[in-house]
């Protein structure tokens, strides 16, 4: 899906990610994760890439396979450096009042990719199936 | 759902029964706007009560963080009521729960004020 730079986006992003995991088979404490890990991604492609920037878009899109839930959202914005993000549990970020949406994706999610774009980053976000019970 | 704030007075400590999402935009302005009026006019002892707080997000952990910075450098105190799980674990998992005063019985909550 495309969508405009705004928060009703977010929500729309927030409630496509809650339908996908709960139709994959993620329990009921791992999908409030996943959504709060998808949110977290649209609120940064809109807030920090895009900066509510009307004359650029979000994309989401969801993809469920035989082992995993993948999640792409990308924005146009001026790009991002995952190896340069302050570490909001250092003590001299501990008090800061943002900085936590990445620290969290890549705690909910298995794995978290960053992939440049031109212009534009775009973040997958995956998380695995819980390999099935031994017999 | 968007945020709803309850004022209440308590032997001289404001409570705050919050209910619903604080999430970017709406919900932590109000809980941002909330703060700063009590100060404004005095109240610098808040305890928010979060019994009744269906989500929060990495903008609304911010704005507790804020909250807490705000009412400390004005000499009172803020702390926390009555966490779900939910918000228990997220302020577990970015070590907050360290920073918090949290509490989960509101009379001990309000004789552990200094005042």
């Amino acid at each position: 899906m495309t969508l405009d730079s705004s928060l009703a986006s977010v929500d729309k992003v927030e409630r496509t990610a809650e339908d996908f995991a709960a139709r994959a088979g993620f329990d009921e404490d791992t999908v409030p994760n996943i959504v709060m890990a998808v949110r977290e991604a649209a609120v940064n492609a809109i807030l920090h890439g895009n900066a509510y920037d009307t004359a650029k878009q979000i994309t989401a899109s969801f993809e469920t396979t035989a082992d995993s839930l993948i999640v792409r959202i990308a924005d146009q914005g001026p790009g991002l450096d995952p190896d340069n993000l302050p570490d909001p549990l250092a003590p001299e970020n501990i008090l800061r009042g943002s900085g936590r949406g990445i620290f969290l994706i890549r705690a909910f999610m298995d794995e978290v990719h960053f992939r440049k774009l031109h212009p534009g980053t775009e973040l997958t976000l995956i998380k695995h199936r819980a390999p099935a019970a031994p017999a | 759902m968007s945020m709803h704030v309850a004022t209440r007075q308590v032997d001289g400590i404001t409570i705050l029964d919050l209910s619903g999402r604080i999430t970017l935009g709406e919900g932590s302005v109000t809980l941002r706007d909330s703060v700063r009026d009590l100060l404004a006019k005095g109240s610098k002892n808040i305890l928010l009560n979060l019994g009744n707080i269906t989500y929060i997000d990495s903008s609304g952990i911010g704005e507790l963080v804020s909250a807490f910075t705000s009412v400390k450098n004005a000499g009172g105190e803020l702390k926390l009521l009555n966490l779900t799980k939910k918000v228990h674990d997220l302020l577990q998992i970015t070590k907050l729960y360290t920073v918090f005063d949290i509490k989960d019985d509101e009379a001990a909550a309000i004789g552990s004020f200094k005042k």
